[in-house]
């Protein structure tokens, strides 16, 4: 789950992190009051779950509350577009007003798992900055790292390391410590899967502060970390895959072909993505069933294809471990007779129970196209499509 | 032979009186596994047709010289019935539960790295040697006792590659599912290792995904230390990039963790690549009649 940056700055504020002072505004005129407490030049930020802000205008340093006023008039309400969107964009419903930092070193300071080593790694750069991607990959070497062991958790001689080897100032030596070390404790309290500041800024006057902040929570740890739930902002996200949250099916990604896709696992379904490629097919989407055994996650998933105009045949592709296959099936028949299913559909049924699963859809008299491998059940989705355009 | 589990095997389920811990422990003993115990706190002194069900694993252990444990514990709790296994002396651990927080999962994999406590998971369909021991939630009935090792990321996709194999004749030494989450036990280079050693493997079918960097550290290994062909597919060649298709570990982040690049390193080591995801049985039925 993703956080607005505001959002991101108050939980760094709270573990101690120095961030630049300012608020959040929903309104042109909350934008000017915060600006009028702040002195000198103001920087005004787009509050959206997306990168590449500050190419695509969403970031705008100003001079005095009138032009916050009329910044923030234009981007509160607009969708902003940048490389990192659908060309749609993402609404605009807040902005953050900020004192702008007089940055004299960007440095780059990020938390996340590192999944071969299985453990949590601080990573810090002395090349900070909207280049660190690339830095990441060209020389590698510029990132300074230090895994974590979860038993020990964080001790001042391993922050203290990355400070000195930041080659920062020795006044700087101490706050940095104590960045690094509260950032990797925010981590861990928060269940966080990314932590990231970039850039860490060094002012000209020597202060280390936060000036843009990232931070991505852990799904799997939502019933532990209530607080960051409610952080939640669903506008920010795909429609069609909220909605499909909201119907329990957590795995769903809207594609560009025409075969509407019910599998069960995140492997198989991509299999199954990939062989109606070679068939000359597409599907239209990717949608991982899980395995909660409830024949109504199955109706839901027909709902979602159904409702999508772009689905001309549904390929339901069921291999059953957890997942059993007499559910699927009951699945199946309260589908079609919940809802007009006017799309061909073609089911391919095997795994745990699946004599219980054919029997219930043999005695259902539905008309379904029945397939006995991936292979079939691709080719006669794909010759479904065609037929029906 | 065939690798980690078998006829030695002595099974404690724990999690056993829940939904999916009854259904799948009946199925593990239906396929012949000796299911000695059960695990369910304050469920002590029941049973479940015969298995008795204990309050501990050290318990369960003491009484019924159980050593190797299945998990289907709930997420919240499945880090700490991984701990309490490994603890009362099980040496193979394999987790079932799906969505286990991710620094509960650092925490556990920190611990048994100090051991030589094996996981296989978590978010896994578990293991089988066909004909001998299942441990796991894979339907028994589309195994086939046999000569070739399988490996893989993916749950269901193993079924479907083992259903492929199954039908051609060509039977399985042991079948192995990995799990999907970012951090697991054990992973492909563990597995080739052990089938390299197995005297009973001859081949070893291999299906990674897109995300992460496994398939690449497998295809090293495949260079360096594998005599044995092995057969892989990596699923994912047609997803978009920087999407997130199911898998915490399915999402492509960097070239790395492209299909083409996956397929491009294992072909490399020697890798003999199918084409298709229905593909994998016949392609492995060809490498094995150009052996033989």
């Amino acid at each position: 789950m993703k956080v607005h940056e505001y959002q991101a700055k108050q939980l760094l504020a709270e573990f101690g992190i120095p961030v630049p002072r300012g608020g959040v505004a929903r309104t042109a005129a909350e934008a000017r009051r915060i600006a009028a407490g702040l002195a000198g030049k103001v920087m005004i930020k787009a509050q959206v779950h997306a990168g590449g802000r500050g190419k695509a205008g969403g970031i705008k340093t100003v001079s005095s509350p009138d032009e916050v006023e009329q910044a923030a008039k234009g981007m509160i309400g607009s969708r902003l577009v940048t490389h990192q969107t659908s060309p749609q964009g993402v609404p605009v419903s807040a902005v953050l007003v900020e004192e702008a930092i007089d940055i004299e070193r960007e440095l780059y300071l990020g938390v996340v798992i590192d999944n071969a080593a299985g453990m949590v790694v601080i990573m810090a750069s002395e090349a900070g900055g909207m280049d660190i991607e690339e830095i990441a990959t060209t020389s590698p070497d510029k990132i300074l790292k230090a895994h974590i062991d979860p038993a020990l958790g964080i001790h001042p001689y391993r922050a203290r390391r990355l400070a000195f080897d930041l080659n920062l100032a020795p006044a700087q030596i101490r706050p940095a410590t104590e960045i690094i070390s509260n950032l990797y404790r925010l981590f861990e309290a928060k269940d966080c899967s990314l932590a990231e500041i970039n850039p860490l800024a060094i002012t000209s006057d020597g202060r280390i502060l936060a000036v843009d902040a990232k931070l991505n929570f852990d799904d799997n740890a939502t019933y532990r970390q209530r607080a960051i739930a409610e952080l939640r902002d669903t506008e920010q996200e795909d429609p069609l895959e909220v909605d499909a949250k909201s119907k329990g099916i957590e795995n769903y990604v809207k594609l560009d072909g025409s075969v509407g896709c019910i599998v069960n696992g995140a492997g198989l379904a991509m299999a199954v993505l990939d062989l109606l490629k070679q068939v000359n097919g597409g599907a239209a989407n990717f949608l991982d069933i899980g395995t909660l055994n409830e024949p109504d996650r199955v109706v839901q998933a027909f709902r979602i294809l159904t409702s999508d105009p772009d689905v001309k045949a549904v390929l339901v592709n069921i291999f059953g471990g957890m997942a059993r296959v007499d559910i699927i099936a009951q699945g199946i028949v309260a589908a079609a007779n919940q809802m007009v299913i006017e799309v061909p559909v073609i089911v391919r049924l095997a795994g745990t129970n699946v004599e219980q699963g054919e029997r219930i859809l043999n005695e259902s008299g539905l008309r379904l196209t029945r397939a006995y491998s991936m292979q079939e059940a691709a080719q006669k989705a794909v010759e479904a499509v065609k037929k029906s355009s | 032979m065939s690798i980690l589990v078998d006829k030695e095997t002595r099974l404690l389920v724990q999690g056993i009186t829940g939904g999916e811990g009854s259904f799948h422990a009946r199925g593990c003993i239906k396929y012949g596994t000796k299911v000695v115990a059960g695990v369910t706190p304050s469920k002590g002194g029941t049973d479940l047709d015969g298995v008795p069900v204990f309050n501990t694993v050290y318990r369960a252990v003491a009484e019924t010289g159980a050593n190797t444990s299945i998990v289907f514990v709930p997420a919240p709790f499945a880090g700490d019935a991984i701990l309490e296994a490994a603890e009362a002396g099980i040496s193979l651990i394999v987790c079932i539960t799906e969505g286990i927080p991710t620094l509960d999962m650092v925490m556990v994999s920190r611990h048994l790295k100090q051991s030589e406590i094996r996981l296989i998971g978590p978010n896994c369909p578990g293991l089988i040697s066909p004909g001998k021991c299942k441990v796991g939630i894979m339907s028994g009935d589309i195994f086939l006792e046999g000569n070739v090792g399988v490996v893989s990321r993916s749950g269901t996709l193993t079924y479907e590659a083992v259903s492929q194999l199954t039908e051609l004749g060509i039977g399985q030494s042991t079948c192995v599912g990995l799990g999907g989450d970012p951090i697991i036990g054990t992973g492909f280079v563990d597995v080739l290792r052990l089938f390299e050693k197995d005297p009973e493997t001859e081949a070893v079918v291999l299906i990674g995904e897109i995300g992460g960097d496994q398939e690449q550290r497998a295809a090293e290994f495949i260079k360096d230390k594998m005599s044995k062909p092995v057969i892989a597919f990596v699923a994912g060649s047609s997803a978009p990039p920087g999407r997130r298709m199911g898998h915490a570990g399915a999402i492509i982040m960097g070239s790395s963790g492209r299909a083409q690049e996956k397929i491009a390193a294992l072909r490399k080591a020697g890798a003999i690549i199918a084409a298709s995801p229905a593909e994998i049985g016949s392609t492995t039925r060809k490498v094995l009649a150009s052996r033989s």
